[in-house]
């Protein structure tokens, strides 16, 4: 596919309109083809949702339902309500906790420094990129000897420790674009460090907190390693009620399609109401980082 | 610079203002009140990251294979037990070969969506969206689409993407997908790429929006060709987003373990990786065996990402 593509590139610089038209015609049906691909799984998650029972065979695999049913839905959400309800509570107190955290560190890491403010920064890093499978026969330990009840509690605990690391990350690289006359007019006018943070940092923070709160929000709600270790079916979040409902022995394909598109809803209705900003964090994160 | 900050650009004159000399900051407020302020993360972070992997290894040190307490001290055994057992080794080619795919999958597409939608293409903001969107999804619930995507039937009993083969008079693409002992875990890696190749392309199109226009042009006066200006200017401009990508998406590709639980299952033999391994012996009690596999695992992704951190913490002391 892409050998024709690269003679059109080339045959674009040709001033001639005909070529330049090929090579836009290639373009958009490569383009068109990729989303297909892409869309495919989501078609099938689709159309197997309202299928009932006796439908879900081999052979219509990949047809339309022969009539729209709601029952695997119904089965789905009657499995996956309360693990939903619990991973919002578990979720949204995480996000926020650590981005909030993130914000100051990313302040102190970058407008207020320190002597070691680097490597202290580098060491927090290192944070993110660790396997949990390095730590996690002693934080089973760990957590148990603090008391957190597993569950809900635990995991709001760990998300927000271990989403410090690329919390802090986002900010810094955001303030790090912050000009160094605004901090020094707040010195001037003899803010100290808390009141230079909330009055002149603070306010200009939204662009990075999308960012931070978007991808904290995605990643506790996607998790399934923490989820695995610290909660149970009874008590854990939507990813352990998801793969219970979809691992049972009897395959039940509407319902196990139903519930991921359920068990995906919020992240997706994130990524399409902020996915702009997403993509423009990203540039702020990783061109300039 | 300062017209990026949204609400930094007005208050004109300021930066005409004579500059303070540096170092004019009270001592005593210094730098105390910022380490204050961080010290919370740096203790939990000491914590849960550099202490647990000190204990981590010190259990991996022990002879403790089951809930009871350690009966002793045993030494390397544990690690050298691992290297001996084929198993092991097994899970380790497999994630390497996974890696592999996974790395060269999510960078050779992200690039060409990237490429195909760099110079304004009509509606770019909808297949960005569609490109991007498999990111947003649990692999937990992609797990569940592609299991059934991947059965391994053939034939009259084939269901996804075989029977789609057969239907398109493709029956030469169908295959046992992740069951095939050799390279069964390839099979995981196509799941892997669909949910990250967006997401790479985001950074490469932020990578091609950071070139200067005039860099582009500067090549075309000199007559370069189009060849020309992807080797010597977009290429070399390019690969600091490259780079970032290969350390984001290796260390993710180290860590697989939701993709192949809710694929496959834990006790799959064709899909096993470290992790998935780990959290077995984890079950059974063997927590000795199970800290070692997780320094392992620390281990390889450490040869990966330390590089990268101390090449990124020597550029910014040079700022």
């Amino acid at each position: 596919m892409t050998t024709e593509a690269i003679p059109a590139a080339v045959a674009s610089r040709v001033p001639g309109q005909r070529s330049r038209g090929v090579a836009r015609t290639i373009k958009y049906i490569l383009l068109i083809g990729f989303a297909l691909v892409v869309l495919l799984p989501a078609y099938v998650l689709f159309v197997t949702s309202f299928k009932g029972i006796g439908d879900a065979t081999p052979t219509n695999a990949w047809k339309l339902p022969e009539s729209w049913e709601t029952a695997g839905w119904a089965r789905a959400w009657e499995q996956l309500g309360p693990a939903l309800g619990r991973t919002f509570a578990m979720v949204i107190p995480a996000t926020i906790i650590s981005s909030v955290l993130g914000s100051m560190n990313g302040f102190v890491l970058s407008k207020w420094r320190f002597p070691g403010a680097d490597v202290v920064f580098t060491l927090i890093l290192f944070g993110m990129f660790i396997p949990y499978q390095a730590v996690m026969v002693p934080l089973v330990q760990l957590m148990g000897n603090l008391g957190v009840p597993s569950g809900v509690p635990s995991l709001i605990v760990l998300h927000v420790v271990y989403g410090l690391p690329i919390t802090t990350l986002i900010f810094r690289n955001y303030y790090a674009g912050v000009p160094v006359e605004l901090i020094e007019a707040a010195r001037v006018d003899g803010a100290g460090m808390l009141r230079t943070y909330a009055s002149v940092i603070l306010p200009i923070s939204a662009p990075a907190f999308v960012v931070a709160l978007m991808w904290q929000f995605t990643s506790a709600w996607n998790d399934y390693l923490f989820a695995l270790f610290f909660s149970t079916s009874q008590n854990g979040p939507v990813t352990i009620a998801l793969n219970f409902l979809a691992s049972g022995q009897l395959q039940d394909y509407s319902a196990s399609m139903a519930g991921a598109l359920i068990a995906s809803v919020p992240t997706l209705i994130i990524y399409i109401l902020l996915g702009r900003y997403f993509v423009g964090g990203l540039m702020a994160g990783s061109v300039k980082g | 610079m300062s017209s990026t900050v949204p609400g930094a650009v007005k208050r004109p004159g300021r930066s005409q203002q004579p500059r303070r000399p540096r170092g004019r900051r009270p001592g005593g407020r210094g730098w105390v009140a910022p380490v204050l302020l961080i010290l919370p993360t740096v203790i939990v972070i000491g914590v849960f990251v550099y202490g647990l992997i000190g204990s981590n290894i010190h259990t991996s040190l022990q002879d403790r294979h089951n809930i009871g307490p350690s009966q002793g001290f045993a030494g390397l055994d544990n690690y050298r037990d691992l290297f001996t057992d084929d198993d092991f080794i097994y899970s380790l080619r497999n994630l390497m070969l996974y890696t592999a795919t996974f790395l060269v999958g999510t960078l050779s597409l992200g690039f060409l969506w990237a490429w195909l939608l760099e110079r304004k293409a009509r509606g770019e903001s909808l297949f960005r969206a569609i490109y991007l969107f498999p990111m947003a999804v649990s692999f937990v619930a992609s797990g569940v689409v592609w299991r059934w995507l991947l059965n391994n039937a053939e034939g009259d009993r084939a269901s996804g993407l075989n029977r789609l083969f057969e239907t398109l008079h493709l029956d030469f693409l169908q295959n046992p997908w992740w069951t095939n002992e050799r390279w069964g875990i390839l099979a995981i890696a196509v799941p892997a790429i669909w949910q990250l190749s967006g997401y790479v392309m985001a950074l490469f199109l932020a990578g091609f929006r950071g070139i200067p226009e005039e860099l582009r042009e500067a090549a075309r006066i000199d007559g370069a060709s189009e060849w020309q200006l992807y080797r010597h200017v977009i290429f070399p401009q390019l690969s600091p987003v490259a780079l970032s990508a290969i350390i984001i998406i290796g260390h993710m590709s180290l860590k697989v373990f939701d993709l192949i639980m809710a694929i496959a299952g834990q006790t799959n033999y064709t899909t096993q990786v470290p992790a998935t391994q780990m959290w077995v012996e984890f079950t059974r009690g063997d927590y000795a065996k199970s800290a070692a596999i997780g320094t392992v695992l620390l281990l390889i992704v450490a040869i990966l990402i330390v590089p990268y951190l101390v090449s990124t913490y020597r550029q910014e002391r040079r700022r």
